[in-house]
């Protein structure tokens, strides 16, 4: 009953969603820091730099769920479906292919919690979300080391964009905690 | 019971503080669920057995808190021992007023009065907990109330053993919801309500929190009924209570008054003014100043102080000279009711500051600056706007010094400070060596 | 059924996002923190309360709605 799928659709599939989950992924990281942050302008509301958030996050796991289906039903390799949830699981690429897993596994932690908000109460709900600074860095990690295609130059660039944005949002982040004061 | 309606908490007050002249004086504990009438020390087994009768004794009697907010101690007994499970108790003896100093003589002279306060209520709304907290940096209090609740455990009179607890000496922390945050092992803070202690506080136990006052008036009325406690006071506010007179007065110190009696009466008990009066501040920093002709014959009941604008507080009465300057002791205080901010909401951790400074330039700047204009917007902004009452403290006297001092103040306004700035404080304040500066 | 809004002054650290959703029930204070202009909101405004009630980031604002025309 196996369905013979494989070729390079499948994978290009597979690489193509990564990359646009990592991307959107660092663009939530960045909304999630400026909101925190406080940032907000004539233009640009808080509420907006928060709703887009929230979306982004869903739509990141929509395009992992396309990224891991993609992966899994590829014959070329047999990566089961645990290997996407558990590390370890997987024979192939064990190192990299586990820290995809870590990823998810923290990102469902992440909007589970953010979900259930409300009942979870503030406090337990924050301590679960410093976790996504965990999250976004063991994506990038997944995706540099596992590409096959990780000498294309755009690929390269591409993430080290995103790891800049993280950074410097971050370093704006500290300073401007810093000169609001404690409880902000 | 002497046919002289007072002294009647302070009956004793000359007495030595040990359990055996207290029972001399006031009478043994009475039995729980004997109300009316002075149980002897062996326990009467009678058959059916009720403390909480001792409720309805409370409720008929009319007594209110002595802590300040003056709510119906009967009715708060009630709604705590209505609810399931077991209770707990906590006696306020923690007193954060500077200005008042009736709780701290009734722990140290008349403990077992207040002890005994507590074992009848705890056995009346079913509590298996019962703490007394004072500050922390109480220590011969604390030493000497340990010493009264072993007297009372070697006799075996409380079957629920009463925990003297230290609480940080902070402003706040004497609120009720400090006490029982503190007591459940976090900050001495005040927390948002819901739930209130008596819904679910020490333990998750619905908690009955009484000024230690209150629990010495309770202790009395168990032994001598609720219409021996009628037979003192008005008809609305019935009963005794303990005021702290300080200030200009020939002399000042802890009086027991009936309740209704005025104000000028009490200046009067306190051997007079010391020199020419311009008001009265009454009910403590959380209460509110009034002129001295006004002020003079306003009962002390609730009601008769609300009705003239300001509050009864816990019984605190400052005699005010006409020579001191209103706006400076008030600038004094306000930037000590902002130090004192839990700094929890942003509304008091930003407005008691700005308030603060706006008081003090109006009292030595004049005012420049509209700062005076700034007062009248910053009370608004700060009242009602915490998890506690605190900035509505700061906010009733900031506001009742405009009523009381119109022409004070046009006068700063116009002229800048006057003379009575440059006298020596006048408001107690806790100095910086008993100031704490933990949470606990 | 009546909708009325209450701030909890100790988990509110004044972000603002309440007043930049429903700007006709929450104004700012000059330090960034929340007055409520009224505490009812009426039903036009109901679910932009609702959504504001969500979109606090540390959940200060919280919302009763209470069945039938009195408390």
């Amino acid at each position: 009953m196996s369905l013979d799928f494989h070729g390079p659709g499948l994978w290009y599939a597979t690489r193509a969603t990564g990359l646009v989950a990592m991307l959107l992924l660092t663009v939530s990281v960045l909304l999630g820091v400026i909101t925190a942050g406080r940032f907000a302008s004539g233009n640009w509301p808080r509420f907006l730099s928060q709703g887009l958030h929230r979306n982004i996050s869903l739509l990141v796991l929509a395009f992992l769920a396309l990224h891991v289906g993609t992966t899994v039903v590829d014959t070329y390799t047999s990566i089961p479906l645990a290997a996407a949830f558990v590390p370890l699981a997987s024979a192939y690429k064990t190192a990299w292919l586990s820290l995809g897993a870590v990823a998810l596994d923290l990102l469902l932690a992440l909007v589970a919690t953010s979900l259930v908000r409300k009942r979870l109460g503030y406090r337990a709900w924050r301590r679960v979300h410093w976790l996504a600074y965990a999250c976004w860095p063991v994506a990038v990690t997944h995706g540099l080391g596992i590409g096959t295609d990780r000498s294309a130059m755009w690929v390269l660039v591409l993430s080290m964009a995103c790891i800049l944005a993280v950074l410097g949002t971050a370093v704006w982040r500290v300073i401007t905690a810093v000169r609001l004061g404690p409880a902000r | 019971m002497p046919a002289a309606r007072l002294p009647r908490l302070l009956a004793g007050i000359a007495d030595a503080a040990g359990l055996r002249e207290h029972e001399r004086r006031y009478g043994p504990l009475p039995a729980p669920g004997e109300p009316g009438r002075a149980g002897s020390r062996s326990r009467r087994r009678s058959r059916r057995r009720r403390p909480e009768r001792l409720i309805d004794v409370v409720e008929a009697a009319g007594l209110t808190g002595r802590g300040g907010a003056g709510f119906p101690a009967g009715r708060k007994m009630r709604s705590v021992a209505g609810r399931p499970g077991r209770k707990a108790i906590v006696a306020n003896g923690a007193e954060g007023e500077p200005a008042s100093r009736k709780d701290r003589l009734l722990l140290s002279r008349l403990p077992h009065l207040v002890l005994d306060g507590i074992a009848l209520a705890a056995a009346a709304v079913g509590a298996d907990e019962a703490y007394l907290c004072v500050h922390g940096t109480e220590d011969a209090l604390l030493r000497r109330l340990d010493r009264a609740v072993a007297e009372r455990q070697a006799a075996g009179l409380d079957p629920v053993p009463i925990q003297v607890t230290g609480i940080p000496a902070r402003y706040v922390s004497s609120e009720q919801s400090s006490i029982v945050q503190y007591l459940n092992g976090g900050p001495g803070k005040p927390t948002f309500s819901p739930p209130r202690p008596h819904e679910r506080g020490v333990n998750g136990k619905p908690t009955l929190v009484h000024n230690v006052e209150t629990l010495a008036h309770l202790a009395m009325i168990a032994r001598h009924g609720d219409r021996w406690f009628r037979r003192t006071g008005l008809p609305s506010a019935p009963g005794s209570m303990l005021v702290t007179v300080s200030g200009a007065v020939t002399r000042p110190g802890v009086y027991e008054i009936e309740m209704g009696t005025t104000a000028g009466e009490v200046i009067m008990l306190a051997g007079g003014p010391a020199e020419r009066l311009q008001a009265l501040l009454v009910g403590g920093y959380f209460g509110a100043w009034l002129p001295v002709e006004a002020a003079w014959r306003v009962p002390m009941t609730h009601a008769g102080l609300k009705a003239a604008g300001g509050a009864l507080g816990a019984g605190i009465v400052i005699a005010f000279p006409a020579a001191a300057c209103p706006i400076a002791e008030t600038a004094r205080v306000a930037r000590y009711l902002a130090e004192e901010s839990a700094g929890q909401c942003g509304p008091c951790r930003f407005g008691l500051p700005a308030l603060a400074e706006a008081l003090a330039s109006l009292a030595f700047a004049g005012g420049r600056g509209g700062n005076a204009d700034d007062i009248t917007k910053l009370i608004p902004l700060v009242e009602r706007r915490g998890a506690c009452r605190h900035p509505d403290g700061a906010a009733q006297l900031g506001r009742s010094l405009f009523t009381a001092f119109p022409a004070d103040v046009h006068r700063h306004r116009r002229q800048g400070a006057c003379d009575g700035v440059r006298r020596p404080p006048l408001l107690p304040l806790p100095g910086d060596e008993e100031r704490e500066w933990d949470w606990g | 059924m009546s909708v009325t809004l209450r701030v909890n002054p100790i988990a509110c650290t004044g972000h603002g996002m309440c007043a930049e959703l429903l700007p006709e029930v929450v104004e700012l204070d000059r330090w960034g923190y929340p007055v409520l202009v009224s505490p009812t909101v009426p039903r036009s405004l109901r679910e932009h309360a609702r959504r504001a009630v969500q979109a606090c980031p540390t959940l200060a604002l919280l919302i009763e709605e209470k069945a039938g025309k009195h408390r």
